[in-house]
């Protein structure tokens, strides 16, 4: 098969190939450095590994001993035991299955919302910077009204739609809240990418790269993005948390994911009548809430750490 | 440089419009209307208040209204113009930029829409300025030392403080403090209605509980970007040339390093405007995010397209206002005209 455009371009093809080669043979080394970076990081080390605990057990939650909505008339309100290993809700309901349960809801809503805000907001962010001019004003000032939506405002009247208008079929489901979040949150993104692409395009590499025949796309992808890997990284994780506790807030006022169903914000509305009787109701949901955040900001800072090519020792 | 400065600011008139629309045309979406409660008011009551508030009239234009006015004799075209723009959407517009954002619906038109904000919104804008001077007070400076003491133990410490903060949400570090001080002290920091005039104490703790998050946020991001700066070649050449280590830590490392706080303090500052939803259900105070969730249950319509308005228009101001400091701080942004 003879590969368009003769053999001047079979010749870029073989170069292409070669050096493909060798950056495939480099990148191991990069990956296994910075693992070994990663890892330096304690805490980072430590917030995976508590990370990854939550995401088992939400992935585990149907295995729980108990199911977490079946309601029982005999044991209400009872403190932890070894039946009942965090305890009972007012309506019989085991809290450790509905703690666990809940956090397959908290968890999917944060990671969705956030692969749809990287999606927006690096594109955003990448065309503005890299193209400036118009290209930049505008969608700048598409950032900046998105920037002057009251988030949390614009997300209770949504909620609050989806759940009484036509779309009430949706009302079970996290897609509704996770894409409204998402929608709502990649402006930082968007405006962190846009300063570093705007900072490294007048840099001395791109002008090579450039001199050298790469066109816009890949001078963006391979010579700009790998650059702005760290802030958006760190932002990336920052979102995630932030998603999640935007959700929970949402549930905690009532105006998010709808019990039955529960999640770590509703839970917390739940127990806040019996936090003096019974705190465990509180802290169980809070804890996870701040356990899950905590660890994916330590996994971010780590991240970071490993990432950043200045850091190198 | 000024064309800048009003071109920037004239901007907010097209995002205030936006949301305008955006929450006009959601809020006429909205199934119920302002007039349906638990008991159903009779028919013609519904039709006297739909008169009353302008609610009988069409949506976007009224050409009836103008054959009315042509068949009185009248020909004047802008009052035509104006009759002809006599809908429900065109007259809420029109009073937006005259910031008359109509009657509460749920006290039938006793009260205000924007004096009802005029009433509660500076509980909120102090709950949200003690928060954000407390987040730039100890977060500036935790960042700073962070970043200046790399990998000591007082930068790990600062660390895992900020890395705390960042993760305790509100209503957790809320309801928990407040769990904590009622149960320990026997105090309730829910306060008195009477204690939320001026600037009392009551203010403390939901400000601080309020700004835990950003004022972590911008340690982390201080440190970052601190460290980003520290490995600049400049930096050298201004040690070398014999500035004093202050000076060096001053105008050649935070001027430099600000640049990306400030791009957070606009979006912080709506943050924690809009954060205070939460703190004032917590605490119990009587400002205008919980107005705003008290309309939603009250299906106040008017009073929630007001809000969202009101809110948008703080937010556009306090990016703009961001924006046009880029200029003094970092020559290298001023504007091209």
């Amino acid at each position: 098969m003879r590969p368009a455009g003769g053999p001047g371009a079979l010749q870029a093809d073989a170069a292409e190939r070669l050096l493909g080669g060798r950056s495939a043979a480099r990148q191991e080394t990069m990956l296994r450095l910075t693992l070994r970076r990663f890892f330096r990081h304690r805490l980072a080390a430590a917030g995976l590994v508590v990370l990854m605990l939550i995401g088992l057990s939400a992935i585990l939650a149907p295995l729980a001993p108990y199911d977490p909505d079946a309601l029982s008339a005999t044991a209400r309100k009872q403190g932890p035991s070894a039946e009942h290993w965090f305890g009972t809700d007012k309506a019989g309901r085991d809290i450790f299955a509905r703690t666990v349960a809940g956090g397959r809801v908290s968890l999917t809503v944060g990671l969705a919302s956030t692969a749809l805000a990287l999606a927006v907001g690096v594109t955003i962010g990448a065309l503005a910077g890299y193209f400036g001019g118009w290209i930049d004003a505008g969608l700048m000032r598409l950032t900046d009204a998105f920037l002057c939506f009251p988030q949390l405002f614009v997300l209770i009247v949504l909620a609050t739609l989806i759940r009484t208008t036509s779309l009430r079929v949706l009302q079970g489901s996290m897609v509704p809240i996770a894409v409204v979040i998402g929608v709502l949150s990649w402006m930082g993104l968007a405006r962190i990418v846009r300063a570093t692409f705007l900072a490294l395009r007048e840099k001395e590499f791109v002008e090579a790269a450039r001199a050298a025949g790469a066109g816009n796309l890949r001078i963006m992808t391979r010579h700009i993005l790998p650059g702005a890997v760290g802030p958006i990284v760190v932002q990336a994780t920052l979102l995630v948390a932030a998603s999640i506790i935007t959700e929970s807030g949402l549930s905690y006022l009532g105006f998010g994911v709808q019990p039955p169903t529960p999640s770590w914000g509703n839970l917390l509305e739940d127990a806040q009548a019996h936090m003096r009787t019974l705190p465990v109701f509180a802290i169980a949901p809070g804890l996870m809430i701040f356990l899950t955040v905590m660890s994916i900001n330590f996994v971010g800072d780590g991240l970071r750490d490993a990432l950043d090519p200045h850091s190198r020792r | 440089m000024f064309g800048y400065v009003l071109r920037r600011t004239l901007w907010i008139v097209p995002v205030v419009v936006t949301v305008a629309a955006v929450t006009f045309f959601l809020m006429y979406r909205a199934p119920g209307g302002p007039w349906s409660q638990e008991k159903p008011l009779p028919a013609s009551t519904v039709r006297t208040l739909n008169a009353k508030f302008g609610l009988d009239k069409p949506l976007w234009i009224n050409p009836e209204a103008v054959q009315a006015k042509r068949d009185d004799g009248v020909n004047n075209p802008l009052t035509l113009g104006r009759a002809y723009l006599d809908s429900q959407f065109f007259n809420y517009m029109i009073g937006v930029f005259r910031f008359d954002l109509g009657p509460s619906y749920a006290s039938k038109g006793a009260e205000t829409v924007q004096s009802v904000i005029i009433q509660k919104f500076p509980v909120s804008a102090k709950i949200g300025l003690v928060g954000i001077i407390f987040a730039i007070v100890v977060g500036l400076p935790l960042g700073v030392v962070s970043a200046l003491r790399q990998n000591t133990w007082i930068d790990y410490a600062s660390l895992f403080t900020s890395t705390i903060g960042v993760s305790v949400p509100t209503f957790v570090s809320g309801l928990l403090l407040l769990l904590f001080l009622s149960q320990n002290f026997g105090v309730s920091p829910v306060r008195r209605p009477e204690a939320w005039e001026g600037l009392g104490r009551a203010y403390l703790l939901p400000g601080i509980v309020l700004g835990l998050g950003t004022m972590s946020y911008i340690a982390r991001l201080t440190r970052a970007s601190m460290l980003e700066v520290k490995r600049q070649d400049y930096l050298r050449t201004a040690r070398a040339k014999g500035v004093a280590p202050q000076g060096v830590v001053r105008s050649h490392m935070l001027r430099n390093a600000l640049i990306p706080i400030i791009t957070i303090l606009g979006p912080a500052a709506a943050d924690l405007v809009t954060g205070s939803i939460i703190i004032e259900t917590i605490f119990s105070a009587p400002g205008l995010g919980r107005e705003f969730v008290d309309s939603i249950s009250k299906r106040d319509y008017s009073m929630i397209m007001g809000t969202a308005i009101f809110y948008s228009v703080l937010i556009a101001i306090a990016n703009v206002t961001v924006d046009l400091s880029y200029g003094f701080i970092d020559p290298r942004i001023r504007v091209r005209r």
